[in-house]
């Protein structure tokens, strides 16, 4: 019997040859993630349920990353922080990156994939909803809770129904102003945020393998977004050189049977996709760039695991370069890492760094920040009746702080060309022209 | 399932997100201090628009701002309750505030999986979206044998959908019971 991609993996965790989309099976685990705000209630489960004095399942599988609410006053933020410090000295981890060392990273969902986490064919389980991003890299990955969480820390197995799968093809190459966020846009658009609701969804065709590892963690990323429960993308050369880069560790990639069996197949033409937002106060609420043109707004926010990777900000700079935003922009890297290739990497005789900073923006340091709120203090936090226009993940009622805010999602190109203008912008209208070789 | 869940409504709308359930700054209080723990309880469902609180009029907290807990027993949401991220404080916020059961046409699966394996909740799904049928204040009661909640305000029941696969780890009272009382742990 054939098997998608992600049946296959998750045959092989349960130590079976076959299973069926419905089943629920038991897998072991290969990676538990958890950050500052689930760690602690995910630790007090852990020693609730296998004592004070137990050890953790597998310490080379257990990944600490603290990344929500770094750079805040809040005591009982910090009090988290030193929660799980404690924990893994106390447990002696390999794999935690504590605030205020050399190893601090910042967002987890981009951390993983730069520490070597990420690696085809295997399972990883993170008590944060994005964590599904991992899946670009062919690795069946998904969000739990804390409970859960603790069940893995104590035992490395869970439970877990097999996802049918919705597969989402990209045809022909993605037009220059047209970036991965807009794809996905488009398909939560289109299906809904309970339009993937229990499912795996694929993205496939050569618009999709032509991206970079950062455009595919982009698509994944924001799976939960459409309900599903993981997202995928079959791995390749791509795939093996990012991952061999950053591991030395062992791993067997897995991939689809042509006949494997999908709940359903959309295709899309590349060259007809527009740039596209998610308006205020859905993921779902799509509509076209042009629909929207001319919205006024009054602050532009680039960051998070789903829009502030290095590759975001080359595309957001190579639109503001030259100019001075119109209203308060954040930007806001992923991590460390990018936050220091921010002041190393050149665009047009500027650093990305100073590109930003000239143009007037704020820049911040590496942490989720306002991306969903957090503490009051934090970088970026949408406090009163501001209309953002951002990178991110969610626009749900008061996910950046406020519940009387309005957010617009959106590419890092249209979020730059909205930034210089103060309105929704087209991007084509900043993008430098291609010269044609 | 022979469980009789009986108190009041408290009726919101789709796609109620886990910011809205319990928004994200409040998720840094410890879940095990029994002081800090009520503040789950007293922001529970703060997060969901005013226009939106209470339907249909709207405009009425969950849970009183100056008290810890609700006096609403039961929700009803619509499709895709519990979306958004995958915070554990969202089934437990609402355990603490005093809500034994949700009732909605659909969940998001981090939510309803967080709900069942913590034991915090039983999320029951209804065929009918009731927010049509159920006011916020009814006296509502769900039969967990017969799979039937009645609106004992209004007179009328509507049927809910059977807890299917998770049966045993609701009945057990979350993943741990399950797993010690099948020999796992």
């Amino acid at each position: 019997m054939s098997m998608t991609l992600t049946e296959k993996i998750l045959a092989k965790a349960s130590g079976r040859t076959h299973v069926n989309a419905g089943e629920t099976v038991w897998v072991d685990v290969d990676v538990l993630m958890t950050h500052d705000v689930c760690g602690p209630p995910t630790i007090g489960i852990f020693k609730r349920e296998f004592g004070e004095d137990a050890r953790v399942w597998d310490k080379d599988k257990v990944v600490i990353i603290p990344d929500h609410y770094i750079f805040t006053n809040d005591k009982y933020a910090n009090r988290n922080v030193d929660i799980l410090r404690a924990f893994a000295a106390d447990q002696d981890l390999p794999h935690y990156y504590d605030v205020g060392s050399e190893r601090y990273k910042g967002v987890c969902h981009v951390a993983m994939p730069e520490e070597g986490f990420t690696r085809p064919g295997e399972v990883l389980f993170g008590t944060d909803s994005h964590t599904c991003t991992a899946g670009a890299f062919g690795q069946f990955a998904t969000g739990i809770g804390n409970t859960d969480a603790g069940f893995i820390m104590g035992t490395g197995k869970l439970w877990v129904k097999v996802p049918e799968t919705m597969k989402f093809i990209f045809e022909g190459e993605i037009p220059p102003h047209i970036m991965a966020k807009d794809l996905i846009l488009r398909i939560i658009g289109d299906i809904g945020v309970d339009g993937g609701t229990y499912r795996a969804m694929e993205f496939a065709g050569d618009g999709v393998m032509n991206m970079d590892m950062e455009g595919r963690m982009t698509l994944t990323n924001m799976v939960i977004e459409g309900g599903g429960k993981n997202g995928v993308v079959e791995p390749d050369e791509v795939t093996f050189d990012y991952v061999r880069k950053r591991t030395n560790k062992e791993f067997t990639p897995l991939y689809n049977d042509p006949d494997a069996k999908y709940h359903s197949v959309r295709t899309y033409k590349s060259s007809e996709l527009e740039p596209m937002v998610a308006k205020p106060h859905s993921p779902d609420n799509k509509a076209t760039v042009g629909e929207v043109k001319n919205t006024p707004l009054t602050r532009a926010y680039i960051g998070s695991c789903t829009g502030g990777k290095l590759s975001d900000f080359e595309a957001a700079a190579r639109v503001i370069k030259g100019h001075e935003v119109g209203v308060e922009t954040y930007v806001v890297p992923a991590t460390t890492k990018i936050r220091e290739d921010l002041k190393t990497t050149w665009y047009d005789g500027e650093t990305l760094w100073d590109i930003f900073q000239n143009a007037g923006a704020h820049m911040g340091e590496a942490s989720c920040a306002a991306c969903l709120g957090g503490p009051s203090d934090t970088f970026g936090r949408l406090q009163g009746e501001e209309v953002c226009i951002s990178t991110t993940n969610r626009n749900f009622p008061g996910r950046m702080g406020s519940k009387k805010a309005q957010v617009y999602l959106a590419s890092p190109y249209t979020v730059a060309a909205s930034a210089i203008t103060g309105n929704i912008t087209d991007p084509r209208e900043y993008l430098p022209v291609e010269e044609t070789v | 399932m022979s469980k009789i869940i009986k108190g009041k409504a408290f009726v919101v709308g789709n796609d109620i997100d886990t910011d809205q359930i319990i928004p994200a700054e409040h998720l840094v209080y410890s879940l095990d201090d029994p002081e800090e723990r009520r503040f789950y309880g007293r922001f529970a469902l703060s997060g969901v628009p005013e226009d939106k609180s209470g339907l249909p009029e709207g405009g009425l907290p969950f849970t009183d701002p100056d008290k810890f807990e609700s006096d609403y027993k039961i929700i009803i949401g619509g499709k895709n309750f519990g979306c958004g991220s995958s915070r554990e404080h969202a089934p437990f916020a609402l355990q603490v505030a005093g809500a034994e059961a949700v009732v909605a046409t659909g969940y998001a699966r981090i939510f309803f999986r967080n709900a069942v394996d913590g034991g915090f909740i039983i999320p029951y799904e209804s065929h009918d979206d009731l927010i049509e049928h159920i006011s916020t204040g009814d006296e509502v009661e769900i039969d967990g044998e017969l799979n039937i909640i009645k609106n004992l305000t209004t007179g009328k029941s509507y049927p809910l959908k059977k807890l299917g696969d998770v049966v045993d780890i609701v009945d057990a009272g979350g993943i741990f019971k399950y797993a010690a009382k099948h020999g796992m742990l």
